[in-house]
């Protein structure tokens, strides 16, 4: 029996990893599910949204450290991130202009809104490989471990390492804070108020004098700062490379759609709903069992529910279920 | 009168055509998808091959070689299948140079250039399942297949002293490939693989497969996956959580990334991918910088070997026409003959055409065996001191 170190080893391979997963994608999700609300269709373009405010950070952040400056022990991509978000403000705001407000003065069905934002997707797609290229990039500087396997070992003494990287206490920190400020926001300030009454409400919203305009304005900047603030966390975390980028939206869309779609507390519960299951089901408790087991009685086999390749398998079998018994998700967004 | 005139431009036609006509060759690659950054440097290899073979004005008379490109997508087999087909229904091309990824080029293979009769050499698929796949004598690779990369990877780990090892591969028909071909040598050796994990590429989160992976252990993780790729992310995460410290990297995964994303962390890896220690290798990376582009890519010698391989074919048989020069391309690949490097292309032609016989060595040390497959040279690679560098040749 020896519980501390089933304890580390669950940590280090599911609960550290799944809870910086699970906050990127909540991320990303929240960008999701307030288009959703509030512009009334799913933006398949979100992926790349991100891949387009990485690119952005990826470039200022190269320009900063040819003038030499560093932001220490942490990752320099977050003195440019500000200015990303910016640059990507501007793009979302040009494409609404040029491409959604059309539609929406059209008063298009949503469903014609998602194809027309595919296309936007493909474009972004096509703008993002023709800046930064489509190769794998890693732009993660600074310190690189919060607490490393031979750290904590020494520390310790016990057999099993516990690794946090800097990146993953960064992402959770960040998100937490991109979070607070966007419930801050929306509770408290007048336009957040207006965003709110606005998807509640469209026609008695602008009866009572809300300008729809703004509202969307305001909306696209929210979205392109959460979208360029997830897509940099999760390259700082792992690397960047724009397909990987515009696969991530098949897990951001399942995480807003579990959590209710339309419902930024279900879009936050729903990127760890959907981490925390493509890790722990796929995962082997081998190791785990083995410490906790009385001596002699370690398992043989893996002790996995389900081979690995079946992680995605999980994710979808989740959304089905959550669809077929709630179709508003765990936390009551709209049915889709 | 007017009879006359059409008699006298058939004729010139004809002439025309039998003297020298406008070779279009395919080349049907994945730029776009998991591999397209690759495919440039695997394309303009192809290219280089077919300039080089224009400009020197040997080929069947004076013929020139006009290449097409096509998206294979490496992953997409519908959509890979249809761009081959335009390339022969409406391009008319006489023979592809390609395709990259294993499982569309089966699909290739099946659907469009057996039908057809098109001749397809591709530089990259190195699935065991294709030296078996029904060709009709029409498809060649320069790439060996990973039946033997198995066999030298067991030896290598082998050689190491290394019992048990974990497995991961990348999902497709070249990772399964590959994973099963060295498990079942690796067994075979008395060694004992503790767990084979599959991982999907271009993914966002590979903590679940490296839990398993650790859970499992074993003395080594082998890699069978890709560098740019879902390969560098179970490394990446496979390094921060402790969970392995020694990798073997088969060929997918060496590559220049490696020292950039990793360097010292994986000091003590090893691996091997296929190359020799010929000199054509050096030859066409001068010839590839001159053109301006890198001719140490993964496969960029490889391409230019099989496109090389298609017209030097064409010149021993005479003949533009995929069923005519199909059964030559063993012959100009291998002995006997006069040896044949990069950038000697118009010597080869000249050979040819007097009636010579030569032996293609090319960029990658060609030699065709079997079913017209690379016989398979490897390097095997060490890192010491933040590189990789070639410790012998297998």
């Amino acid at each position: 029996m020896d519980i501390l170190n089933a304890l580390v080893a669950l940590a280090n391979y599911v609960i550290v990893p799944g809870l910086a997963y699970g906050a990127q994608l909540a991320l990303g999700a929240l960008g999701v599910t307030l288009i959703y609300g509030i512009l009334r269709f799913s933006n398949f373009a979100h992926g790349d949204t991100m891949a387009f405010g990485t690119a952005m950070t990826i470039i200022l952040t190269n320009g900063l450290l040819a003038l030499g400056i560093t932001f220490g022990p942490l990752p320099t991509a977050l003195l440019a991130l500000p200015f990303a978000i910016m640059l990507t403000c501007v793009l979302v705001l040009v494409t609404d202009r040029v491409v959604y407000r059309f539609y929406r003065a059209q008063k298009a069905d949503p469903v014609i809104l998602v194809i027309v934002s595919m296309g936007v997707m493909f474009i972004m797609n096509g703008i993002v490989r023709f800046t930064i290229g489509v190769r794998d990039i890693q732009f993660a500087d600074g310190e690189r471990f919060i607490m490393s396997v031979p750290t904590f070992k020494k520390l310790t003494g016990l057999q099993e390492g516990l690794a946090i990287k800097t990146t993953q206490g960064i992402t959770v920190v960040v998100a937490m804070i991109a979070v607070a400020l966007l419930f801050w926001f929306l509770n408290k300030t007048r336009t957040g108020k207006s965003m709110r009454a606005f998807s509640d409400n469209e026609d008695l919203a602008l009866l009572s004098g809300i300008n729809p305009e703004k509202v969307v304005m305001v909306t696209w900047m929210i979205v392109a700062a959460l979208a360029t603030t997830a897509g940099v966390l999760y390259g700082l975390d792992k690397s960047f490379k724009a397909f990987t980028y515009f696969q991530l939206l098949l897990p951001i869309f399942a995480s807003a759609v579990v959590g209710g779609l339309g419902n930024p507390l279900g879009a936050i519960g729903g990127g760890f709903v959907i981490a925390f299951s493509e890790v722990t089901i796929t995962y082997a408790f081998k190791k785990v069992i083995g410490y906790m087991a009385p001596g002699g009685w370690e398992p043989d086999s893996l002790v996995q529910l389900l081979s690995t390749d079946y992680k995605f398998a999980v994710s979808f079998a989740i959304l089905i279920i959550v669809l077929l018994f709630k179709p508003t998700g765990l936390f009551k967004g709209q049915s889709v | 009168m007017k009879k006359l005139l059409m008699a006298t431009s058939a004729v010139a036609m004809m002439s025309t055509a039998a003297f020298a006509e406008d070779v279009k060759i395919g080349v049907i690659l994945g730029f776009t998808g998991p591999l397209e950054s690759i495919t440039p440097a695997m394309g303009a290899g192809a290219e280089l091959a077919m300039k080089e073979v224009s400009e020197s004005g040997m080929l069947l008379g004076g013929s020139t070689v006009t290449s097409i490109r096509a998206d294979s997508t490496c992953i997409d087999a519908g959509a890979a299948t249809t761009a081959a087909e335009r390339l022969v229904t409406a391009d008319k091309v006489n023979a592809i140079m390609g395709a990259d990824c294993s499982g569309v080029t089966g699909a290739i293979l099946a659907n469009v250039a057996v039908p057809n009769g098109v001749v397809m050499i591709s530089p990259s698929a190195t699935s065991p399942g294709l030296s078996t796949a029904e060709d009709n004598g029409l498809f060649f690779r320069t790439a060996p297949s990973d039946a033997r990369q198995g066999v030298i990877m067991t030896e290598i780990l082998a050689d190491k002293g290394v019992k048990s090892v974990a497995l991961t591969y990348t999902n497709n028909d070249y990772g399964k490939g590959l994973a099963d071909a060295f498990q079942a040598a690796f067994e075979a050796d008395g060694g004992a693989v503790t767990i084979t994990a599959a991982h999907e590429d271009g993914k966002a989160d590979y903590s679940a497969e490296v839990g398993a992976l650790a859970s499992a252990g074993g003395e080594v993780l082998v890699v069978a996956g890709y560098v740019d790729q879902g390969g560098s992310g179970i490394v990446r995460s496979a390094l921060d959580t402790g969970a392995f410290e020694t990798f073997y990297f088969p060929d997918g995964m060496v590559g220049q990334k490696l020292n950039e994303n990793f360097g010292g962390e994986i000091n003590g890896s090893y691996g091997a991918y296929p190359g020799t220690d010929n000199a054509g290798s050096g030859m066409f990376v001068e010839l590839a910088t001159a053109a301006g582009f890198d001719g140490t890519g993964a496969f960029a010698p490889e391409s230019y070997d099989a496109a090389a391989l298609i017209m030097l074919a064409m010149e021993a048989a005479k003949s533009s026409n995929s069923a005519d020069f199909m059964g030559k391309v063993m012959d100009v690949a291998n002995a006997p003959g006069e040896q044949i490097f990069p950038g000697e292309l118009a010597k080869g032609l000249e050979i040819l055409a007097a009636g010579g016989d030569i032996d293609y060595v090319g960029a990658s040390a060609v030699e065709l065996i079997g079913p017209g497959e690379s016989a398979g040279n490897y390097q095997e690679i060490l890192f010491a001191d933040d590189v990789y560098s070639t410790i012998g040749y297998r």
